[in-house]
């Protein structure tokens, strides 16, 4: 920050009222975090943490990409799958990884290889999908690049399922899934622990990235708009790169976790975690970064209490219903911006 | 349209610096240029010439085209037909974002601030293509030029009211130290007073060094600040003389300057 800037006045102190409806989705996600716990108890909440935060790291991307281009990239969830295929290939088949690894800090260079290569692999991808199956269709008119997204996606499934078949395959679990650790009286994995915690990190570090950086702050006047951005000296098509990039490089890390957590993938998870992840932005308010997150969290409290309390058959129409009552009150989702809130 | 400015505000502008300076060199030439949104074809053959140091305005009536050719000259839309020429070179397939590098700075039409970024950073994106010791530099310069915008460096863009909105544009512009600054209607729908404090700023960047093209339905107004005008009518230049000269044509007069 410049010195001009940090000697600026800070800003009048907000009216309570907007401060109040500014807090309230997140008191929403604490009450509802506090009804889940008491109804599932301390094992599966943890549970309903790991696979939310995983929805949230997938709802980023979708996120994103909708805030800059308003594009709801159908094929997000098969680069997340596409994700934890890498993930395999790298951990599995080049380093020959098939269990638990105990060396405490050969898992944690495994890991943080797996996250590199796969994040960088699969961010490339979402560039190169952006690059050659969006683009062209910048102007086009807003259906077409949509059904090119349903293609792409067809099409990173069957290259999947070509590789790797059509059943489920087992993924190193290098983080020993037995390794576990007594809380409020549930025994929970350091697997779960693991996965929150990589979720928390990167989402904490993108919230650093968009508001702090030079190329974040490009990325949000580009998303405001575009024409402005460029004559701010913004090169749009790199600054749209990159938002597919981090977007689909969160995809991956995703991943990632899902196949250390659950330890098998296959080329069909994609689809369900998308929807899901799809359904996670909307409801945090498509376009904003924290929404997301909190969306994510949210599916997955409302999932696992469906399948805990015995629902199971009952969670994917409880995740809908909860989208619908929230868009019924807030019809821009938790956290975005509502009608005549635009500028 | 605004009401038309008091005699008073007229005369608290001062009279031309320079005038009409012949010597100094062309800095931006647009030739025969024509420019068209798909089969409209806005543009039909403009020649404009910039002179290093000049206010120069561009008047004429609700799309006559004038922000058609300032966005020919940002790189937004490209000329179809004819060039754009920035000091010598020609610039007419340049994308806005090289421009800007070039030393070209547009504020756009409607102020166009991005309203959930707050003031400071606005203006940071204003020197996107430049260094963090030169945005320094020019953070305080602006901040010099408009009190206003340190006051609400903090401010969401939005949360300022339409002058301030202004400010914040013009501001933006100068943040990337342009040779030649592009203002469209910098005076829309602002109140008289402000619509004074905004032409005298624009007077002042021009006497720091900046060349400038004034696009203004505040004919009269933007006639006593500028050294040379072109009055644009459906995608044509009718009229190009110097300011003086276009305050006391006759037709000039009656179309743009409210008289009868
Ligand atoms: N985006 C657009 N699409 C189609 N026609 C446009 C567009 N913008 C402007 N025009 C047309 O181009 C002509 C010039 O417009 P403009 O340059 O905006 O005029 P001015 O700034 O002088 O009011 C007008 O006839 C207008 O209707
Ligand atoms: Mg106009």
């Amino acid at each position: 920050m410049s010195s001009v800037a940090t000697s600026a006045p800070a800003a009048p102190s907000a009216n309570p009222i907007l401060a109040l409806r500014r807090a309230g989705p997140f008191f929403f996600v604490l009450a509802l975090a506090a009804l889940v716990y008491a109804l599932i108890g301390p094992q599966q909440f943890a549970n309903a943490l790991t696979i939310g935060a995983i929805y949230a790291l997938i709802a980023l991307g979708y996120t994103m990409v909708y805030g800059i281009i308003a594009l709801i990239n159908f094929a997000h969830g098969e680069i997340f799958m596409v994700g934890a295929f890498v993930s395999l290939f790298f951990l599995g088949e080049q380093l020959g990884q098939t269990g638990p690894v105990r060396d405490l800090p050969v898992l944690l260079v495994l890991v943080i290889a797996a996250f590199l290569v796969t994040m960088v692999v699969v961010g490339l991808l979402g560039v190169l999908i952006e690059r050659f199956a969006y683009r062209p269709l910048r102007n086009a008119p807003r259906l077409a690049p949509l059904i090119t997204a349903i293609g792409i996606s067809f099409i990173l499934q069957n290259v999947v399922q070509i590789i790797y078949g059509p059943s489920p395959v087992n993924t190193p679990q290098i983080i020993a899934p037995t390794e576990r650790f007594g809380l409020l009286g549930a025994s929970i994995g350091y697997v779960n622990l693991f996965v929150l915690a990589a979720a928390v990190v990167l989402m904490v570090l993108l919230q650093l990235f968009v508001n702090r950086t030079r190329l974040g702050r490009a990325m949000r006047s580009t998303a405001q708009d575009r024409e402005a951005a460029q004559l701010m000296g913004v090169d749009i098509n790199r600054t749209i790169a990159a938002t597919f990039f981090i977007g689909s490089a969160l995809a991956g890390a995703a991943g990632v976790v899902y196949g250390l957590y659950f330890g098998n993938i296959s080329f069909v998870i994609g689809f369900q975690a998308g929807l899901k992840a799809f359904t996670a932005a909307v409801l945090g308010g498509i376009g904003n970064i924290t929404g997301a997150a909190l969306g994510g969290f949210i599916i997955g409290f409302v999932e696992v209490t469906a399948a805990a309390t015995g629902y199971f058959v009952w969670a994917q129409a409880l995740v809908f219903t909860t989208l619908i009552l929230v868009l019924v009150f807030r019809p821009a989702g938790l956290l975005g911006q509502q009608l005549g809130e635009r500028a | 349209m605004t009401a038309a400015p008091a005699e008073a505000g007229d005369q608290a502008i001062a009279a031309p610096a320079g005038g009409n300076d012949e010597a100094a060199e062309v800095i931006l030439r647009l030739d025969d240029v024509h420019t068209y949104y798909g089969s409209i074809h806005a543009l039909q053959g403009i020649t404009v010439d910039l002179r290093q140091g000049e206010i120069v305005t561009l008047i004429g009536a609700n799309g006559a085209g004038k922000t058609t050719t300032l966005k020919t000259i940002s790189g937004l839309l490209h000329p179809r037909q004819g060039t754009v020429h920035f000091r010598g070179a020609d610039v007419s397939r340049r994308a806005p974002h090289d421009l800007v590098k070039d030393g070209i700075s547009h504020a756009p039409e409607g102020r166009r601030i991005f309203s959930r970024l707050t003031v400071l950073e606005n203006l940071k994106m204003g020197g996107y293509t430049r260094r963090p010791a030169e945005i320094r530099e020019d953070l305080s310069r602006v901040f010099e030029l408009f009190p206003r915008l340190f006051e609400r460096a903090n401010q969401k863009g939005g949360t300022l009211s339409g002058g301030e909105q202004q400010m914040l544009a013009i501001g933006r512009a100068l943040m990337s130290r342009p040779a030649v600054l592009l203002l469209d209607e910098p005076s829309l729908g602002l109140a008289p007073i402000l619509v004074q404090q905004i032409f005298r700023i624009i007077q002042e960047i021009n006497a720091q060094g900046t060349t400038i093209l004034l696009v203004e339905q505040n004919a009269q107004q933007a006639l006593a600040i500028a050294q040379r005008g072109y009055v644009l009518q459906t995608g044509r230049v009718i009229l190009a003389d110097s300011a003086r000269g276009l305050a006391a044509n006759e037709d000039v007069r009656r179309a743009y300057l409210g008289e009868i």
